[in-house]
């Protein structure tokens, strides 16, 4: 298991660097650069500005001095929206933010999610299977956007029961964290719902109600526990996206965290702040898909992890 | 079997049905039939006789579509249709349990065999303790022939071969100590070495625990192996019932004698082509008036086709349903 570890860390790094090399050159390919705005600066600021951040430099040379700066844990400093400030300190400053806006939202979507799609099996073909389909149906195709607009009018304008904005207080956090949770909370459910349905059907169901065991528990012992790998393989990436923020619920809610951010920094050309961002996401998401293959082996004795991983 | 005997478990006019969006499938139309205790009692019929449903029918497993549409089955002398969901949770598994086909796929691969040997005894009497449970799953093991039975309980099903499995399965079925077992199919999918050692093992704890077996198989040499006596469906109908000689040496109904002449015989030492049973099982959605087999049947006669046939009594717990028996009947008196 140790070894298996290992194994996955170095390629996590080889990974990385890839991303990080591809990110490099896309964001150089997109035009403009971090020191135009409206006022065009004169050709010799431009030149200065360039020169002092290294930009005057060709691309492989910039290139080769960032991965050598970045394996020294030094990502750089903002050129534009947080004038000189090092990079990891925003993220330090920012991801605590989102960090917690998301796991509260992560939370909500599987305690939530689950059980929805458990219920709707267990009532399968009956109404209140059709109901909850109808929400499950209803929460993966309104965009964000949609919910959050809505949430803001009836419980922040029309009802005044929530904070329109800002976290101040655990009130201000449902509307974010709801707007987060409610399209994976839905996208769990149906997920749950047919891997349900299909360990409600597998022999050792019927094995257990023949040496009567409960309706309950044999929903909740014998099929969740085997029908928890498809659900378990969508939370990893799930996880990783949603507490590095999502843009949209930041940006109606006026959350200060780094999904928002991250976009704003795109559109400034902040390319210090693209990358660390860009490398920070990656490496959460690798880091989430290791730990969802080790949760593999907790969950199904019969998967051997470090087989799979060699093919 | 004589009247004054305490029976098991009695099976009145048992009907079953399914209602598909195609129509009803009458898949057990009326069958009866009654156990006393240790008594190991044969199913045999072809796939799609009822068999199977009219077991499941009995510990409660009987899914939708299906439904019982009348008829009663007494067990102890209480009719379990009248049981509710809690109460046939309790039954199932304390007073019958029921083994599988299929060993491979009925244990849950996500937990050990401990577990779910304890679990079928904890959920019907929590206050015995983990400690005395996994001392009585050992004992179990050890009675179904597993060898160190306290490593087994902590491996996991797919470490354990397909014999094993079933062995495991008879265990976990006995652990309550039920008065019947219902096996279905238990050997089908086991080769054949493996097939004898557990109809050697389901004999041997038979005679052990005195407890009664329901046996479903379309193999009547199990039949011959293990049972006290036989009932013979086909179309969801019993055909015939008696004990193991009548069914074997002096069989009555054309498809009892069709089964018996379709299978293989070691004592035999002219070597015969084996003749088969011409035809195929009725459409059950459309059965036929009168006798389920009479289009098949080399007997047939104008009123199997068009009435049900009465159960003759053939003596000494003997029946067979068919016209020819019933009209032979009439002659002689």
């Amino acid at each position: 298991m140790a070894k298996y570890i290992c194994k996955r860390i170095i390629m996590a790094i080889v990974v990385l660097l890839l991303i990080a090399s591809l990110t490099f050159l896309l964001m150089n390919l997109v035009p403009g650069g971090p020191f135009l705005s409206e006022k065009a600066p004169s050709q010799a600021v431009l030149d200065a500005l360039n020169a002092k951040y290294g930009l005057d430099q060709p691309l492989h040379i910039q290139l080769k001095n960032y991965m050598v700066n970045a394996l020294h844990g030094d990502f750089g400093v903002s050129l534009k929206m947080q004038k000189n400030r090092p990079v990891t300190d925003i993220i330090i400053e920012m991801f605590p933010v989102s960090l917690r806006v998301g796991i509260v939202a992560v939370i909500v979507a599987v305690i939530c999610g689950v059980p929805m799609g458990c219920i709707a099996a267990y009532y399968r073909g009956g109404k209140m299977d059709s109901f909850l389909r109808v929400v499950m149906t209803l929460g993966i195709s309104i965009p964000g956007f949609v919910v959050a607009t809505l949430l803001l009018i009836f419980f922040g304008v029309k009802l005044h029961w929530l904070p329109t904005m800002g976290l101040n207080g655990w009130t201000s956090y449902i509307m974010p964290a709801f707007t987060l949770a409610f399209y994976p909370m839905c996208y769990l459910g149906r997920l749950s719902r047919s891997s349900m349905l299909d360990a409600i059907n597998q022999d050792y169901i019927r094995t257990a109600r023949a040496k009567g065991v409960k309706g309950k528990a044999i929903i909740f012992k014998h099929a969740l526990r085997n029908a928890l790998i498809p659900v378990v393989t969508y939370l990893g990436p799930l996880t990783a996206g949603i507490v590095t923020g999502g843009f949209v619920a930041e940006t109606v809610f006026c959350i200060p965290g780094l999904g928002r951010y991250f976009v704003q920094s795109v559109l400034n050309r902040d390319y210090p702040i693209i990358m660390a961002t860009t490398i920070f996401l990656a490496a959460l998401v690798i880091l989430m898909n290791l730990v969802v293959d080790i949760l593999y082996k907790v969950i199904d004795p019969r998967i051997d992890i470090t087989k799979g991983g060699e093919h | 079997m004589e009247n004054n005997e305490k029976k098991l478990i009695e099976v009145k006019d048992l009907k079953v049905s399914f209602f598909t969006p195609a129509g009803e499938v009458k898949a057990v139309g009326g069958i009866s039939y009654e156990m006393g205790y240790s008594e190991v009692m044969g199913i045999v019929g072809e796939s799609g006789s009822g068999k199977s449903v009219e077991a499941y029918t009995i510990i409660g497993l009987l899914a939708s579509p299906g439904k019982v549409v009348g008829g009663e089955i007494l067990f102890e002398g209480k009719n379990l249709l009248e049981y509710d969901k809690k109460q046939m949770e309790d039954f199932r598994g304390r007073e019958v349990s029921m083994i599988f086909q299929n060993p491979m796929t009925c244990l849950n691969p996500v937990y050990t065999i401990g577990n779910q040997l304890m679990e079928a005894l904890l959920c019907h009497d929590k206050s015995i303790g983990r400690e005395e449970a996994r001392n009585r799953a050992i004992e179990m093991l050890t009675l179904v022939g597993i060898n160190n039975p306290d490593k087994r309980i902590k491996q996991y099903p797919h470490e354990l071969s397909g014999g094993m499995r079933q062995r495991v399965m008879i265990a976990m079925g006995l652990i309550c100590h039920p008065k019947l077992l219902i096996a279905d199919e238990p050997t089908t999918a086991l080769d054949v070495t493996i097939q004898a050692q557990i109809l050697e093992l389901m004999k041997d704890i038979q005679k052990k625990t005195q407890m009664s077996i329901i046996f479903i198989t379309h193999n009547l040499g199990v039949v011959a192996e293990i049972c006290d006596k036989v009932s013979v469906m086909y179309a969801g109908k019993i055909v015939e019932q008696g004990n193991v000689n009548d069914i074997f040496y002096n069989p009555s109904h054309p498809y009892t004698k069709g089964l018996l002449r379709s299978m293989p015989r070691v004592d035999e030492t002219i070597y015969e082509r084996l003749i088969p049973i011409e035809g195929s099982p009725v459409d059950m959605l459309n059965p036929p008036e009168g006798c389920g087999f009479g289009a098949r049947c080399e007997h047939c006669m104008k009123i199997c086709l068009r009435k049900q046939p009465p159960t003759v009594e053939l003596g000494n717990g003997h029946r067979a349903a068919c016209w020819l028996l019933a009209t032979k009947e009439k002659e002689g008196n």
